[in-house]
């Protein structure tokens, strides 16, 4: 499929371009050999495209994920140094010692995902069809959050909330701390260091990832199929439920995994907001890798925890459907 | 393997110990596994396998003087990696630092301060795979609680200091830190500061009641979800042993596990908030904790914004450590970090300093000194402990690094992660 299809001898243009050349003497032979010459390059083109993402794969997942495989199943110590023993034991230890946190990890992230998009989608709705020429200006402040660091913003929420602050006065003195603690949510009359503190941080830090998506699909969204509707009498739930809805699902979905993924992962907003019983296996992980240095457990640990997200993806885009995610 | 006994003499035996493993399994231990590795690559199933993580100790850089060669005479600068807030600032202007300063012009080096140690086993894993693969950290000098301190010597990690070019280092070193298990005869290290960790409580949070032990941190019912510990094992379950009767300083697996299940009561029944790092101050001052552990340098300044902060030091005793200074393997500029030590040994500087860090200062004759900047500092005990206090310091006893890592695994999970 590559050049030697060209004869040099037949003087055609080397792969510059298919334009004619010299005179009009363009015998059906010259044509031929153009096209031969263009051929291969328009096949290759995609793959040139494709090489610097390929290769940014190859080289910061591909051998990660292989390195950190081999790291899972070894055993040793740091000072001896690790080697790989198959030593599965690293995976059934880890589910045995740290099962609540995959658990925990997984409903915090999926509350703060379902708040996401109770929070989201109006505001994403609004942003799209009703809010004029201050649709910019609303954008960059849903962005705007990012000029500061995750770290800040999340301490931050620790002053906000503090025990003796104006927050929980006001949650106490109309006493919704008391349905959150018979629900388990809260404790003690106090929102730092319980379930909820840390729900609501990573709703807050993820919300963007979450808006962003939603917005793009909304705003696509053909404003003469809402006319339509209405012109064959649906009700405005009724124009939501039968045309918005379904065609703003790309930027659901979008929006669920840009919020669902990182959260079950997070440790910072378990870490700041949460007390020992709220820790997710982002912080067990951190510890093991960071603070007892056994790398093995961590990678399995690792493993583990993308299994699991690997299987609730895919089991809701099952569900979903990822044909018109684009 | 036999070594001619003339190569270790003077060796203290940790050192001797990691000296001798890396010949056994150092460069040439190395080249034959990655030889083996190139080879299963080729054969493709057994690829994963070839990996694996060298030993921390297999390709260290060497720790006697002549092992590196020095820059310091044509550089004349010098990388200092210290904690956050460990160094005197000027009251007026953030950005200069006076005894620093007056070091950088006295010697004609530049020092590049970066506070970027937050925690020790964090940074450890930072710096870890420069110093394992035999590379320059990029730090010249690096402070480390001691048994981190301790860990780098073992593993020959740190450079040996010429104690020539320090001699007010070694004449001033107060007695009792001479002898440390991490570095006997302190020939890689030298102390920036000690830390006493103690209890510590806001008097308006408790609502006026003391709080004096640590059995009251994790058992008083009025301080329920008010209370934190330290994420440093050492000194949480150091601190929970004294409490329970138990000598840090010669305890066993047991001790450990009954101290662990104590601590672990306390979480269970949600007596305890969280474990934090240094960050418990602002909670302590605002009053989401009551009551915690705490490091006694940090509550002499916080007793100073906040006059409701009080400390108590327990009956049981308290945990101490220091935090070193040592040279890293493989940094440039060995010959300028001693010559900062030793400014730092200047009883005056070191008054100067301590005036501001407020911490244990490990300089004898600095007591005399700070008499003439701030008599009360003189007389604090969180400072410069009588003799009597500094009785009931304890050490949390240096241990194998198989025993570090089960005790850190087992406190991980204590904490929740």
């Amino acid at each position: 499929m590559s050049a030697p299809a060209v004869p040099a001898s037949a003087g055609a243009p080397p792969p510059s371009g298919p334009e004619p050349h010299g005179s009009g003497s363009s015998g059906p032979s010259d044509g031929a050999v153009a096209g031969a010459a263009a051929r291969p390059r328009r096949r290759l083109t995609p793959y040139w495209l494709l090489l610097p993402a390929g290769l940014w794969l190859a080289v910061f997942f591909v051998a990660p994920f292989f390195y950190q495989a081999s790291t899972s199943v070894q055993s040793g110590s740091l000072e001896e140094g690790f080697r790989v023993t198959w030593d599965f034991t690293n995976y059934t230890d880890a589910l045995a010692t740290y099962a609540p946190h995959f658990l925990r990890s997984f409903l915090y992230a999926a509350s703060a995902t379902v708040l996401c998009l109770l929070i989201g989608y109006p505001l994403a709705y609004m942003i799209a069809f009703r809010a004029g020429r201050w649709r910019g200006l609303l954008l960059v402040m849903v962005i705007a959050p990012f000029f500061t660091s995750f770290l800040i913003r999340t301490l931050a929420w620790k002053t906000i909330l503090s025990d003796a602050g104006p927050v929980v006065g006001v949650l106490k003195s109309v006493h919704i701390l008391d349905v959150t603690s018979q629900l388990g949510l809260t404790g003690d009359e106090r929102l730092l260091a319980t379930p909820l503190a840390v729900v609501c941080g990573l709703t807050y830090n993820f919300l963007p990832f979450m808006i962003l998506p939603l917005y793009s699909s909304l705003e696509r969204i053909d404003l003469s199929l809402h006319e339509a509707a209405r012109d064959l009498y649906a009700k405005p739930a009724t124009v939501f439920r039968k045309v918005t809805f379904p065609l703003s699902l790309p930027g659901v979905v979008a929006g669920t995994l840009l919020t669902f993924i990182p959260a079950s992962g997070d440790y910072i907003n378990a870490q700041l907001l949460g007390s020992p019983n709220t820790q997710m296996v982002g912080n067990a992980i951190q510890k093991q890798f960071l603070n007892v240095l056994d790398y093995p457990a961590a990678a399995a640990m690792s493993f583990i925890l993308m299994a699991i997200i690997l299987i609730v993806v895919s089991v809701y885009m099952r569900k979903a459907g990822t044909e018109e995610l684009v | 393997m036999d070594l001619d006994p003339q190569l270790y003499e003077g060796m203290p035996e940790p050192v001797r110990k990691a000296w001798e493993r890396s010949l056994t399994s150092g460069r040439a231990a190395m080249s034959r596994r990655r030889l083996l590795r190139l080879g299963s690559l080729a054969t493709g199933g057994a690829a994963l396998a070839a990996c694996g993580i060298p030993p921390a100790a297999g390709s260290r850089g060497g720790n006697e003087p002549e092992d590196t060669p020095d820059h310091s005479k044509k550089e004349r600068v010098l990388n200092f990696a210290n904690w956050p807030l460990y160094i005197d600032v000027d009251d007026k202007n953030k950005k200069k630092r006076p005894t620093l300063d007056r070091f950088m012009r006295e010697s004609g080096i530049k020092v590049k301060y970066v506070e970027d140690i937050n925690d020790n086993n964090e940074f450890y894993g930072k710096i870890k795979p420069q110093l394992a693969a035999g590379q320059d950290t990029g730090r010249d000098l690096v402070c480390l609680t001691d048994w981190m301190a301790g860990r780098l010597i073992r593993q020959g990690w740190a450079q040996r200091l010429d104690p020539a070019r320090m001699p007010n280092a070694v004449a001033n070193l107060e007695d009792r830190f001479r002898t440390a298990a991490q570095d006997p005869g302190r020939q890689y290290s030298y102390p920036w500061a000690g830390i006493a960790c103690v209890v510590a409580y806001n008097k308006k949070a408790t609502g006026g009641k003391k709080v004096t032990s640590v059995s009251q941190l994790l058992e008083d019912e009025s301080l329920k979800g008010k209370v934190s510990m330290l994420t440093e094992m050492t000194d949480t379950v150091g601190m929970t042993m004294l409490d329970l009767g138990i000598d840090p300083e010669k305890f066993d697996g047991d001790d450990f596990d009954r101290a662990v299940a104590r601590i672990q009561k306390a979480v269970d029944g949600k007596q305890l908030r969280r474990f934090s790092g240094n960050d418990y101050i602002d909670e302590l001052s605002s009053g989401d904790i009551a009551a915690c552990l705490a490091w006694a340098g940090d509550v002499v300044q916080l007793k100073l914004d906040n006059p409701d902060i009080e400390f108590a030091i327990p009956e049981s005793g308290y945990r101490f450590a220091t935090d070193d200074l040592l040279v890293p393997a493989k940094a440039r500029h060995r010959a300028n970090a001693e010559e900062l030590i030793n400014y730092y040994y200047d009883p005056k500087v070191a008054a100067e300093l301590t005036a501001w860090v407020n911490y244990i200062c490990p300089v004898s004759g600095a007591k005399a000194e700070m008499e003439k900047i701030d008599k009360d500092l003189a007389e604090d005990p969180l400072i410069f402990p009588d003799a009597r206090t500094a009785g009931r310091g304890k050490a949390f006893r240096p241990m194998s690094d198989k025993e570090q890592a089960r005790y850190e695994n087992k406190f991980a999970k204590l904490i929740g992660a």
